[in-house]
């Protein structure tokens, strides 16, 4: 950063110098409009095109500091968020975005983990169906009855609880 | 010399693998224990040759042998000793080689146990562990050769080989590159071994769930045997993911721990695949039911390591094109093709045997709870794995447009970005699923549980934790995912506590025991079960620091100039002066100052800085860090303006309860310490025969 500062700000006069009439309309007073909160807001929806998974909004290297820039510059020229997300996408490929778009073959990626998750939600259900409609005779006629002492109370568990124990020392 | 010693041992190694197999394979065919018992000694005398060829690298590595190429991409004169020895796992071919040091040492104290009830068990076993060490074996001598040295060829090429091509001088650098100074923090010196020792552990529970089904001794003895062994490994995984998320936090800069990058997800999947394991083993010792289930889990968790292990070495998540360029990537991929079907079928032939002795009877009864559990894990590993293989699909599927240029526009072969947004919506509702289901079904017995009984056992927690949520409501917190959350965690937290109550409670009424000693001796009789709550009471905690900067994190950036504010909600700072200097390790560090007030008052001075290493050009940006059990305030040096230093941007980070999360994950370790500690071999009582006990015990 150091030293890639002053380049910055020499490609930010360029940009400005040579950009449209709209860009003159950047204030140099010292608050810069718009804040680097709303930029980076942006940014964190941006995926820095060189380098590996890194959004915009912390990527450290030179280059991301001018793709930020040129977010700033767009909502200078009052460009919405959409805007601005289209023409990286234009720029660099959809992999700038966080998230594949929801079109083509991308849809794969939203719609196969809730298939197989409901996949196998039914295969449980079937399964625990199957297996508990029919036990309970089978139950019944092994042990008596289906004993409700699961319950916490007190004093069976208790005495249960003493049993295993001492069952264990 | 040292280099070609290091490397002899790895060759040796290598055939003595072979020789391994061959013996355990010859000695089960003849039926003859001295060939089986020849196989266990080849696997012993891996130790100590894999122990030669590490310490031969660490010898290498300290004594600045620059030629040697690993030697110079990792370390060089200015670092001191200790990260020249940590450099073993600081780059691809050193860590490989501390990944078989530690199989080979795994599997060695596994040749040491007893045998005796388990001799069928032990050439397979072998068998497992060799092919594991041999694949692994071959990456190295073959492909990832830690101990290769630079020549310069009479053309004047620079190669890289372990013989010297003819002709050649060797090449020998002034100075090596250095070790990547974001491996030198702490973190990231524990980090890896960690997670190796993790990673590699599973190989044993692995090797002898392929041992059960080779022989067809398809009872749980199998489980048995490594059911320690499988927490411990469980638990070094954990360890290296916390501590890759604490790393995360303290070096990267972005005011976070986790931001579900691929690597990151390499090493939480085969955790995802075992956490599911240890609950279900549960149900198959119990009531003898999964076993099908059971295994596959194993295997699953076993190829997720190796799958683990391939993505972050394979070079594959850069570019599927990388994958084709070493021949790194095919291998990992033909091996965990050959393991994966060589297991599924061995257990396909082994499926009849495998059915379940008993059956489910009620769908709320424990059994039933840890299948949902199982379910909700195996969701978020689809989520996990689904995330990490779709942009390499994205873009390897670019092959079929370019065959037929009619689909080019579907299959266009630009890679895609999943970013977090995609994990967390898709994680969050299945994370408070099984945080609901810690709740429930500490509560739900073994066997039989009707809805009557199960609503008997939970009102009371319940009440308790609607009670909390009215108190946090009260206390202003609006966020309905927030709430939801909190209180999941108060529920799970109550039924915890009151099942260590009635435990503790029904010992003291008993035996006169005070409470102090009651609930010692409780947890110590029954340990899994009480390791496991107290594991579950880390995970609430730990969940409290990621709901804390989920959904309440906040962030603001600004240029400021010196002696003026900047503030984030309650906190504000202002910056105070601002150094750069050079220091005598190579960093050039701007340490800005800054005094941090709450809500007005003065509570701490911060200093965020930024190191530039010039040799290797990197940067790190080290937070300004306020941290209490509230919340974290979290600073950053963006950048400032040379020279005159008067302006800087600071970009900073509210971050309510994270500290939690570090907190829960001490707990958590506890827990499994009380979960795993070795104790005597013992027989369980057979629960089927007796159901007194199913109502009494985990």
């Amino acid at each position: 950063m150091k030293l890639k500062l002053p380049l910055v700000i020499v490609f930010l006069l360029l940009l400005t110098l040579t950009g449209t009439s709209i860009a003159s309309a950047q204030d140099p007073g010292p608050e810069p409009t718009p804040s680097e909160d709303e930029v980076n807001r942006i940014a964190k929806n941006l995926y820095c095109p060189v380098c590996e998974n890194i959004p915009l909004d912390v990527c450290e290297s030179a280059a991301c500091a001018q793709w930020r820039d040129q977010i700033r510059e767009k909502l200078v020229e009052g460009w919405t968020e959409e805007q601005i997300y289209d023409y990286f996408v234009v720029q660099y490929g959809e992999r700038v975005l966080a998230e594949p778009p929801r079109r083509g073959l991308n849809w794969l990626i939203y719609i196969v983990p809730p298939i197989a998750l409901l996949a196998g939600g039914v295969l449980l259900y079937r399964l625990l169906r199957k297996s508990t409609r029919s036990t309970p005779e089978e139950n019944v006629a092994s042990t008596g009855k289906v004993k409700p002492e699961s319950t916490p109370q007190d004093d069976k568990y208790t005495s249960l609880l003493e049993e295993e124990l001492k069952k264990r020392q | 010399m040292v280099a070609d010693v290091g490397y002899g041992a790895l060759v040796i190694t290598f055939l003595l693998c072979f020789y391994g197999i061959g013996a355990a394979i010859y000695g089960v065919k003849k039926k003859e224990q001295s060939w089986v018992e020849s196989a266990r000694h080849a696997m012993l005398l891996s130790l100590p040759l894999l122990t030669i060829s590490a310490l031969s690298i660490i010898n290498l590595l300290v004594t600045d042998q620059f030629q040697v190429a690993y030697v110079a991409s990792v370390t060089n004169r200015s670092m001191p000793t200790y990260l020249r020895v940590t450099a073993l796992w600081g780059g691809q071919e050193g860590s490989l080689i501390l990944w078989v040091w530690l199989l080979s040492a795994f599997a060695s104290a596994v040749m040491l146990r007893d045998w005796k009830r388990d001799r069928e068990f032990l050439p397979w076993v072998i068998i497992v562990c060799l092919v594991t060490l041999g694949f692994f074996l071959i990456l190295i001598i073959f492909v990832e050769n830690p101990f290769a040295k630079m020549w310069i060829t009479e053309t004047g090429e620079r190669v890289t080989s372990i013989f010297q091509p003819g002709g050649s001088e060797p090449f020998i650098p002034v100075d090596g590159n250095g070790l990547n100074p974001l491996l030198r923090h702490p973190g990231m010196i524990y980090h890896p071994p960690m997670l190796y020792l993790g990673f590699v552990s599973f190989v044993i529970p692995f090797a002898f769930a392929i041992a059960s089904l080779v022989t067809g001794r398809t009872d749980d003895r199998w489980i048995r045997i490594t059911r320690r062994w499988t927490l411990w490994a469980w638990l070094f995984l954990a360890i290296g993911l916390i501590l890759g998320a604490r790393w995360a936090y303290d070096v990267l800069g972005w005011g976070g721990y986790w931001g579900w990058d691929a690597v990151e997800i390499a090493a939480l999947m085969p955790w995802l695949a075992a956490t599911p394991f240890l609950h279900s083993v549960m149900i198959q010792e119990k009531r003898g039911m999964f076993k099908h289930w059971n295994m596959f889990l194993i295997i699953l968790t076993y190829d997720l390591m190796i799958f683990g292990t391939f993505l972050t070495r394979s070079g594959v998540l850069s570019s599927v094109h990388a994958f084709a360029q070493s021949a790194i990537g095919p291998l990992f991929f033909a091996f965990i093709v050959l393991t994966l079907g060589t297991s599924l079928w061995l257990l396909s032939r082994r499926w009849q045997d495998l059915k379940s002795e008993t059956r489910i009877t009620s769908l709320l009864s424990r059994e039933s709870m840890f299948l949902i559990n199982n379910w909700l894990f195996m969701g978020i590993l689809v989520v996990s794995f689904w995330g990490v293989i779709f942009p390499l699909l994205t873009e390897a599927l670019g092959i079929v447009g370019d065959t037929f240029p009619s689909l080019s526009h579907i299959f266009t072969g630009q890679k895609v970005t999943v970013g977090p947004i995609y994990y967390e919506r898709a994680t969050g509702p299945l994370l408070a699923g099984l945080l609901f289901l810690m709740g429930v079904a500490p509560l739900s017995a073994w066997r039989a549980s009707t809805a009557r009984t199960l609503g008997r056992a939970i009102w009371k927690p319940f009440a308790v934790s609607l009670v909390v949520l009215v108190i946090i409501i009260g206390g202003g917190i609006r966020h309905p995912g927030a709430l939801l959350a909190f209180w999941l965690c108060a529920f799970v937290t109550v039924v915890t506590l009151y099942e260590f109550w009635r435990g503790m409670a029904a010992r003291r009424r008993r035996s006169g025991e005070n409470y102090g000693l009651a609930l010692w001796r409780l947890a110590a009789r029954n340990r899994r079960r009480y390791g496991g709550y107290i594991i579950h009471l880390g995970v609430v905690l730990m969940a409290l620091g990621i709901i804390g900067i989920e959904i309440f994190q906040t962030e603001t950036q600004g240029t400021i100039a010196i002696g003026k504010q900047m503030s984030l909600g309650e906190y504000s700072f202002t910056f105070d002066k601002l150094d750069e200097f050079d220091t005598r390790d190579g960093r050039n560090v701007a340490r800005a100052e800054i005094s941090v007030f709450k809500n007005g008052e003065f509570v701490e001075t911060l200093a965020p800085r930024r190191d530039f290493y010039y040799e290797s050009g990197q940067r790190m940006t080290i937070p300004g860090l306020r941290s209490t059990i509230e919340d974290d305030f979290y600073v950053l040096l963006v950048s400032w303006e040379p020279i005159s230093a008067e302006n800087a941007t600071f970009k900073a980070f509210h971050n309510p309860l994270v500290n939690w999360l570090w907190f829960g994950a001490i707990i958590f370790i506890l827990g499994t310490f009380v979960a795993a500690w070795p104790e005597r071999e013992k027989q369980y009582m057979p629960i089927k025969t007796d159901q007194s006990i199913a109502t009494a015990s985990t």
